[in-house]
């Protein structure tokens, strides 16, 4: 394995782009086929399942290292890293074993039909034979928790480059349901097989932030909708076949079941970007009813019956079986109309409207209201721009409502995970009700590293309680907290739930005195919850 | 029998001699481990510290009213027996053995116990009490030998000079500074110094500690004239003061670059594990070769370490403090030189 801790070690002694794509590339130059369709596959997230719980592995592992349990479960919440803390904890090994990566995944993957025993077994022999970092990598794999600071994107462009290939088709390629035991390095980057995978989708296209309205030109060149607060989608429909991807990569299709009824509507050879919502008597639901249908890998009928979905079109990709994405989205939206318009009036899809304003100042009107109609706020998209993959500039941009926002106090905080393990960095906030404090959501973003060093030293000084990791502080620091959406909840003593809340700003030109309260954040659950 | 150093708001005070140990807050008689700011810190009548440590404080403090002491000599404060014993920590630092009718109290200050070939070795001291420092205090922390540590800063700095990269190293001023400097392989290219780091270099040369020859960089210097030189400057000189190196690797030397998230954090192209204090196994070594039975944890990992010791028999206590351990911040060490 030691090409490949050669590999993670120097991308992750590294910030720099270029310098991980040359690491990357030098190992798929390099490594053998199996190792690097093992390299594509953990880049890509298609990890191998944990083989042994962590349970067992913490016990082990203080037993390896003749320190008490509980000792070990200290030290783990400072690392921030299960597999870490392990290699961290355990003495040097005794001996020295290099082997491939295939080995350790396929040692790995032999553990899952093993004994107790004879698991405890292998995996103390395999820690006693690896280097720190080696047994990093190696827990990594176990615990099914392998993840690097590399995105698919940039261990694609590598690739590409050793493999002498174009990123796009290779994008395309690494997409969809494969696993390295499913299919060969030669079979997946280096064949060309046009039937290979009908359920493959296309790279998705993400906007970047609205920057500068001014620099947009006319606004008849562009088409401009809701941005939606749903699941972002990619429906494919091919040779009768029905699947439906997130943006994560995601299979979705069992999810969604009442989505399969479209495939007895389009054309075969249709691929539809679109948002997927929870919509019951021609309007949106809150986001909280299609919250309740993520967590469900199956859906009970009631649920059904109560959190319907629908998909919001956005665009087309593929027309009759035919990659479109080259043409103009002018050319897309036409198509796609078409084939929303020859679906029956109650099938589960409706066009993402073009709101068509007439001027900016209307487009902004419009923004404006957008939270109202239960809208993240406005997606402008180029009329003559192509579908691109990836984070694009220029064509796509999306136009956020402000986020909602709140004063509150800070009264507990806890040390980070990770990077942050040695700040405090996890805090919880406040209302004011009468003269009381009721805590109402946490946070942990949002400040710099400077600020949160600041807060760090100031919690040291003025901590009046310890819970465990948790500091109660003496409530002093005003912030404003921003987010996108306010939602009832009866399992929190405020009686309401955020989404996304994080700091946007230290007020320490407020007052204790001045934060909001409790009514206050009633007053928007009201409004928008 | 009355304890022999009590624990109080100003510092580790005792009472029979009538003096502090490291105080914080201003008293009449401090009695000083090392140079650090926050254990050396200014307003008190008078300070007592080995020949070693006065410089550092002398150029930190500036005109103060200081006592010198040599390791292993005995003197007598009121009803109290002192000495000073080396820590290992930085050149001069010590423990301090206090001694009150048989009872035998050490404060260790902050310390190290491996060698690292340029601050006086550690000695155990055999006591009744001990109070140690806990910085490192969990089993995560293990140190690789110095040697190793200084191969592979050699590698790094190697590597950039042949790309034609400067290599920029981070550490504190005192101590951590010169320690590298002597550890390096100086053959591989030039060496220049930050002001902060090249002022105590100073007042060690002054003192008879040998280091390697460096060059002060300050606004005449053009670095074009020092291809494929070291940099060493303390870690709030990344970015903004090592601009003018043109292209550069980073890299931060401390005991916390064990942790991969806080080297990630750091934005340091490399760390180091190098660290002034104890890991886990020194810590447990001093305490045991101390023979005491009462322990008390101060700076660090507190709860944890203290906890684990109960485990293993001691009558072990935490202590809070005001004394920082090894900051990743730096603020106050940097501090130090200035
Ligand atoms: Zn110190
Ligand atoms: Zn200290």
């Amino acid at each position: 394995m030691k090409d490949f801790v050669t590999l993670f070690t120097a991308m992750d002694q590294t910030t720099k782009t270029t310098v991980k794509t040359a690491a990357l590339t030098a190992y798929f130059q390099t490594a053998s086929d199996t190792d690097k369709l093992w390299c594509i596959a953990l880049f890509s997230g298609r990890r191998p399942k944990r083989s042994v719980t962590t349970t067992l592995l913490r016990e082990w592992a203080a037993e390896v290292a003749g320190i008490p349990l509980w000792l070990f479960e200290e030290c783990y919440p400072i690392v921030g890293d299960l597999a870490e803390t392990i290699a961290l904890v355990l003495p040097p090994a005794k001996s020295h074993e290099d082997q491939t990566l295939t080995h350790w995944i396929d040692v790995t993957k032999s553990l899952r039909s093993m004994e107790e025993g004879e698991k405890k077994e292998t995996v103390l022999a395999v820690w006693d034979r690896l280097s720190t970092t080696e047994r990093f990598l190696f827990n990594k794999l176990i615990t099914g928790g392998f993840r690097v600071g590399v995105s698919t994107k940039l261990m694609t462009r590598a690739l590409a480059r050793a493999t002498d290939q174009d990123e796009a088709a290779l994008t395309h390629k690494l997409m969809g349901q494969w696993t390295p035991e499913t299919t060969s390095f030669e079979a997946l980057i280096l064949t060309d097989d046009p039937m290979a995978d009908l359920s493959r989708p296309y790279p998705f296209y993400l906007a970047y932030q609205m920057e500068n309205l001014d620099e947009l030109g006319a606004i008849t060149h562009w088409n401009i909708e809701y941005k939606w607060d749903g699941i972002r989608g990619q429906m494919i429909l091919r040779e009768g076949q029905f699947h439906l991807w997130s943006r994560g990569e995601d299979l979705m299709t069992d999810r969604f079941p009442e989505l399969h009824r479209l495939a007895d509507f389009m054309p075969q050879g249709t691929v539809i970007d679109g948002e997927v919502l929870a919509w019951k008597d021609d309007a949106p639901l809150p986001f909280n009813a299609l919250q309740k249908r993520l967590g469900r890998k199956t859906v009970p009928k009631k649920l059904l019956a109560e959190a319907p979905v629908i998909l919001h079109a956005y665009d087309l990709l593929e027309l009759d079986g035919i990659d479109i994405r080259e043409k103009d989205l002018k050319f897309r939206r036409e198509a796609l109309e078409t084939i929303v318009a020859s679906c029956p009036a109650d099938a589960p899809i409706k066009l993402s409207e073009n709101l068509a304003p007439a001027s900016w100042d209307h487009a902004a009107s419009l923004r404006d209201v957008s939270r109202e109609n239960h809208a993240e706020g406005l997606m402008l998209k180029r009329l003559d721009s192509p579908y691109l993959a990836g984070r694009k500039k220029g064509d796509w941009w999306k136009w956020k409502v402000d986020p909602l926002t709140i004063d509150a106090v800070m009264i507990y905080a806890q040390a980070g995970h990770g990077r942050r393990a040695n700040l405090f960095t996890d805090y919880t906030f406040a209302v004011w009700n009468g003269n009381d404090l009721v805590p109402f959501t946490k946070a942990y973003s949002g400040l710099t590293d400077a600020e949160f060093r600041k807060i760090t030293a100031w919690v040291k000084k003025n901590t009046i309680q310890r819970f465990g990791p948790v500091r109660q502080v003496s409530p002093e620091h005003v912030f404003e907290i921003a987010f996108e959406g306010i939602q009832e909840s009866p399992r929190h003593k405020s009686g309401v739930a955020l989404r996304f809340p994080r700091m946007s700003r230290w007020r320490h030109d407020k007052p204790l005195q001045e934060a909001n309260t409790l009514d206050d954040l009633k007053q928007m659950l009201a409004q928008y919850g | 029998m009355a304890d022999v150093l009590t624990f109080t708001d100003r510092g580790i005070y005792c009472p029979a001699g009538d003096f502090y140990i490291d105080p914080w807050r201003p008293v009449e008689r401090a009695l000083i481990t090392h140079g650090h700011a926050d254990h050396a810190r200014w307003g008190h009548q008078r300070y007592l510290a080995t020949k070693a440590a006065a410089p550092v404080m002398r150029h930190r403090l500036g005109d103060i009213t200081l006592d010198t002491i040599d390791y292993g000599d005995t003197m007598q404060i009121g009803g109290a027996k002192v000495s000073y014993h080396p820590a290992g920590h930085v050149p001069g630092s010590a423990q301090i053995r206090v001694e009150v009718k048989g009872q035998i109290w050490v404060a260790s200050g902050d310390y190290k116990t491996t060698d690292d070939g340029f601050s006086e070795p550690f000695e155990p001291v055999r006591c009744h009490a001990f109070i140690t420092e806990s910085t490192f205090g969990l089993p995560v922390f293990k140190w690789t030998p110095q040697d190793a540590v200084a191969d592979q800063i050699n590698t790094w700095w190697a590597a950039n000079a042949a790309d034609g990269r400067a290599s920029v190293l981070g550490a504190y001023a005192l101590g951590k500074a010169q320690r590298l400097l002597t550890a390096i392989d100086q053959t591989i290219g030039p060496i220049l110094t930050h002001g902060a780091v090249e002022n105590t270099n100073e007042v060690l040369r002054a003192q008879g500690l040998e280091l390697p020859q460096t060059i002060r960089v300050n606004a005449d210097l053009n670095p074009k004239d020092h291809p494929g030189a070291l940099i060493v400057c303390p870690p709030s000189g990344f970015g903004g003061w090592s601009k003018r190196f043109g292209p550069q690797s980073t890299a931060f030397a401390s005991g916390w670059m064990a942790m991969r998230g806080v080297r990630r954090r750091r934005a340091a192209d490399r760390g180091f594990v190098l660290s002034d204090h104890a890991d886990w196994q020194g810590l447990n070594d001093a305490i045991r070769a101390t023979g005491a039975e009462r322990v008390f944890v101060t700076h660090g990992y507190t709860s944890q370490f203290t906890r684990w010791l109960r485990d293993q028999g001691y009558d072990a206590h935490v202590v809070s403090t005001e004394y920082e351990g090894e900051t990743l911040d730096a603020a106050s060490e940097d501090g130090a030189a200035q």
